[in-house]
């Protein structure tokens, strides 16, 4: 069940979420909308599921253009940050409740259930009351009752937001095999690029209500598009104008071409990694390798080093044109 | 567009919502309180200066008030006290207390009244030792101000409770850790976080206390001219068939209660509002 | 009167507030507990015939049947009415809203011998709208939905207002109607509070006294309240069998006391 936003527009007032927001979302797989807070992919989440209408632009769902219709009807699960669980009703009825509203029978709905506890564990639970349940208990419940009618679009919404650290990291690879089992097409909402990174199949970054760039983690992490991109996915350290990753920069002695002279300011180590942070005219920038690489250039304090990325490595110029290199490859 | 009939229906809904709320508010108070202002006003002032300048009138509104005043003093100094109590101490029977303070909410004036009479009548419970020391309670003013600090002896204490459970006793252990004595922590901590919790609940005590009848009239004895309140004027002028004099003094009464809810509604910040 | 699920540190008493709550304790029991008492054991003074024979008296019989039923129909409507108004000044926004949440407090604080006349004058001998119900039955429920509208009104609103719509979304997106959500979904979590609005609601209108006065007439087997029949028991010097009657009100208002207690704490459990 693919997905197509063209040309949603939204606004609350003054206030820009989306604007002009065309994307394409494949069908069966675990994409990923992923910004900072304010950026509008949870808007452009709910307008997917319904929960908002937009100003202006159509949603497609399989084909169908489904932007009248209201979330009811559009036949979408959708997971909030703060499980929405139904608190009078147990674990067992919260996820019966979609099949219960459209009439099946009971022992077709017992049966479904019971599937659906025994995929996301929570069986022992079934008689229980939410509040009973940890967050991440919940956010299970959620999900099964989501799936329970058998969605055509599963939607996440800053899933696992409300969870502490190590949960989220679990329930997070929960989900990728949760998804990998059931293969219902996902979308969920992070701000989290770890998260992003780690377990989406293909990543839209979102950003001031625009789509700055869509693709698979390593295109985002390998060929970023916008300036922004790049920073919001991974370290990034400024070297002239332009944008590269501060592991993707070379150190050498004399001039290579295509670099830049400058003194090492301070070396710190941490763990395995070593970071030097050198002035380079006005700027600093940051370099990070190995520890075996920085004790065989003897790096310290003081000393000048010429400084260039990588022959091949990613950058962006800073004003957000595309990507460019600052070395051809093979130099 | 679809779109915009699920928001019609919708809003169709809501207006028929609010057009049934409104009718029946309208026509259940709003209308006949009008109608009031409206018997009160026929003939201009008239009824009013009629009202103002007869001496028996001016008096129960002067009593009225009296009694009021004093009810609400002494539910304000115990409705406080009693609530720090409740909120901030654990002792035995604090959950009996604390259900029981909202039965006179339950109770029917006429059974307050009652109630009084058997303890402090003549020939009550303790009759026998009041008449010894001349001090009368029923049909004499400090029985009226027992009924009617009886019957809003809740207001003040269902005010001030939620407010001290919200802000917690943090600031006053601060307070006490710093050096400060009770006296001192309940004057420059407790009192100043409560304050607008305590002037609520003497507005809504003080219209309840105004317009008591019930409890009143059995404890007073309705003495014309002496323990007559203004409602019980309202009642004895309207069957005497000097209505225009009942409903001025009635809506000097409706008045004095409008005025207190609009005050704690003015000056009460917005709760509740509308997603 | 307790604040739901909060538990804060409480601390054990003082000499200070020792003595305080000893005053309040003794002032408490002076103006509310003894004369309360004091009815149930006057209602024991001619012992049980003379209690039967006061429930058996006619006239009493009819009073006490009357004002049960009225108080019912007035609270059943109540229940519908107060959760829809209480809708309103949640869910919905307009001009003059502020003055209807204004006018709903008005029968809580207007004197209730003047609510009976402000009744009076729309609704009685010299209506404009030429409708006439004093002295009628009708009166009697008037009355009673007067002074009862704020109870449900004011416990289901802050309940409303606190809700999260969030789990109404989830019921959308699941496929559930307008009706449907709120049947399922807002109402369970709401019962509470309507059952307390009711509760008290009844507990209002059983007790009502002034506003009957001079609206229903106060006739005999007709239009007499409770309320007006311990008057005329307690003007007749009667005073037993007036404490009679009051104390079968008094446990009736207990029962309605603990039962909201229990429901409170049962709902803080539900979290």
């Amino acid at each position: 069940m693919s997905i197509a936003v063209r040309h949603v527009t939204k606004t609350f007032g003054k206030f820009v979420a989306l604007d002009d927001v065309s994307v394409s979302i494949p069908s069966g797989g675990l994409t990923a909308l992923l910004g900072p807070s304010g950026g509008g992919k949870s808007t452009l989440l709910r307008v997917i599921a319904g929960l908002e209408t937009a100003d202006s632009g159509q949603v497609e769902i399989d084909g169908v253009d489904a932007t009248d219709h209201p979330a009811r009807r559009r036949n979408v699960g959708f997971v909030f940050q703060h499980y929405a669980a139904f608190k009078h009703l147990s674990v067992r009825r919260n996820v019966s409740f979609g099949l219960e509203i459209r009439k099946r029978p009971k022992p077709e709905i017992a049966q479904r259930v019971d599937e659906l506890l025994a995929l996301v564990h929570l069986e022992q639970f079934a008689d229980r009351l939410p509040a009973q349940l940890s967050g991440g208990q919940r956010q299970r419940m959620a999900l099964a009752r989501a799936l329970a009618v058998e969605p055509a679009v599963l939607l996440l919404d800053e899933p696992f937001g409300a969870l502490d650290a190590k949960v989220r990291k679990e329930l997070r690879e929960w989900l990728r095999r949760l998804h990998d089992e059931v293969h219902v097409t996902t979308i969920f909402v992070t701000h989290d690029q770890e998260e992003a990174l780690e377990i989406a199949d293909e990543i839209v970054v979102v950003n001031n209500g625009r789509v700055e760039q869509v693709g698979t983690p390593d295109q985002l992490y390998d060929e970023p598009a916008t300036d922004f991109v790049m920073r919001f996915l991974g370290p990034v350290t400024q070297l002239g104008d332009e944008l590269v990753r501060p592991h993707d920069l070379e150190l050498h002695a004399a001039d290579p071409g295509g670099g830049a002279s400058g003194q090492v300011e301070r070396v710190t180590r941490v763990g395995f990694e070593v970071r030097i942070e050198l002035s380079v005219g006005e700027q600093r920038v940051q370099v990070t390798m190995t520890r075996t690489q920085a004790q065989a250039l003897e790096v310290r304090t003081a000393d000048r080093w010429w400084v260039r990325p990588a022959p091949g490595a990613p950058t962006v110029r800073v004003d957000g044109r595309p990507p460019e290199t600052l070395v051809p490859a093979g130099s | 567009m679809a779109e915009r009939a699920v928001a019609g229906r919708r809003s169709r809904v809501r207006h028929l919502l609010r057009g049934i709320a409104i009718v029946y508010v309208g026509l259940l108070v709003v209308w006949p309180v009008a109608m009031v202002a409206r018997h009160t006003f026929a003939d201009g002032f008239d009824a009013m200066g009629r009202a103002l300048s007869d001496p028996l009138v001016t008096r129960s509104l002067w009593l009225t008030a009296q009694v009021a005043f004093g009810a609400v003093v002494i539910n304000t100094i115990f409705g406080v006290g009693i609530s720090l109590l409740l909120v901030r101490y654990e002792f035995p029977g604090r959950r009996a207390l604390s259900a029981l303070i909202d039965l006179p909410l339950s109770v029917s004036p006429v059974v307050v009244g009652l109630a009084l009479i058997l303890v402090y009548g003549a020939d009550g419970w303790f009759g026998p030792v009041l008449g010894a020391t001349g001090f009368e309670v029923i049909f004499a003013m400090p029985g009226m101000v027992m009924a009617t600090a009886f019957v809003a002896l809740p207001l003040v204490i269902r005010e001030v409770v939620p407010v001290l459970y919200e802000i917690g006793d943090e600031q006053e252990q601060a307070a006490r850790s710093l050096g400060a004595n009770a006296v001192q922590v309940f004057r420059r901590i407790t009192l100043p976080a409560i304050r607008w919790a305590v002037v609520y609940g003497v507005v809504l005590s003080l219209a309840r206390s105004l317009g008591e009848f019930g409890a009143v009239k059995v404890v007073s004895g309705n003495v014309v001219g002496s323990t007559q309140t203004a409602t019980l004027v309202v009642e004895q002028r309207y069957q005497d068939f000097e209505q225009d004099i009942a409903y001025a003094t009635s809506f000097l009464l409706a008045l004095a209660a409008i005025v207190c809810l609009v005050v704690v509604s003015l000056i009460r910040p917005k709760e509740g509002a509308t997603r | 009167m307790t604040a739901p699920g909060i538990t804060v540190p409480a601390n054990r008493l003082t000499t200070g507030s020792r003595l305080g709550l000893g005053i309040a304790t003794l002032w408490f029991s002076l103006l509310v507990l003894l004369p309360l008492v004091a009815v149930v054991v006057e209602t024991s003074r001619g012992g049980w015939p003379a209690f039967w024979q006061t429930f058996t008296d006619e006239q009493t019989f009819a009073a006490i049947r009357l004002t049960l039923l009225e108080a019912l129909l007035v609270t059943a409507v109540n229940v519908v009415i107060g959760t829809l108004i209480a809708w309103v000044l949640v869910r919905d926004d307009f001009p003059g809203k502020r003055v209807l949440e204004v006018v709903i407090d008005v029968p809580f604080a207007l004197p209730t011998i003047v609510a009976g006349l402000v009744l009076l004058s729309l609704y009685g001998p010299q209506s404009p709208i030429g409708v006439d119900v004093a002295n009628t039955r009708i009166a009697v429920f008037l009355a009673f939905l007067f002074v009862t509208l704020p109870f449900v009104v004011r416990t289901v609103q802050p309940v409303l207002a606190e809700l999260d719509t969030e789990s109404e979304q989830a019921a959308a997106s699941l496929g559930a109607s307008g009706p449907v959500i709120f049947r399922r979904i807002v109402l369970p979590s709401l019962l509470p509070a309507i059952v307390a609005g009711a509760a008290m609601s009844f507990a209002r209108a059983v007790s009502e006294y002034g506003s009957l006065v001079l609206l229903s007439g106060n006739l005999p087997m007709r239009t007499e309240v409770t309320s007006v029949r311990m008057l005329s028991y307690i003007e007749n010097g009667n005073l037993s069998a007036a404490a009679a009657v009051a104390s079968v009100l008094l446990v009736a208002a207990l029962l309605v006391i603990v039962a909201l207690e229990v429901l409170q704490r049962k709902v803080a459990r539900r979290g």
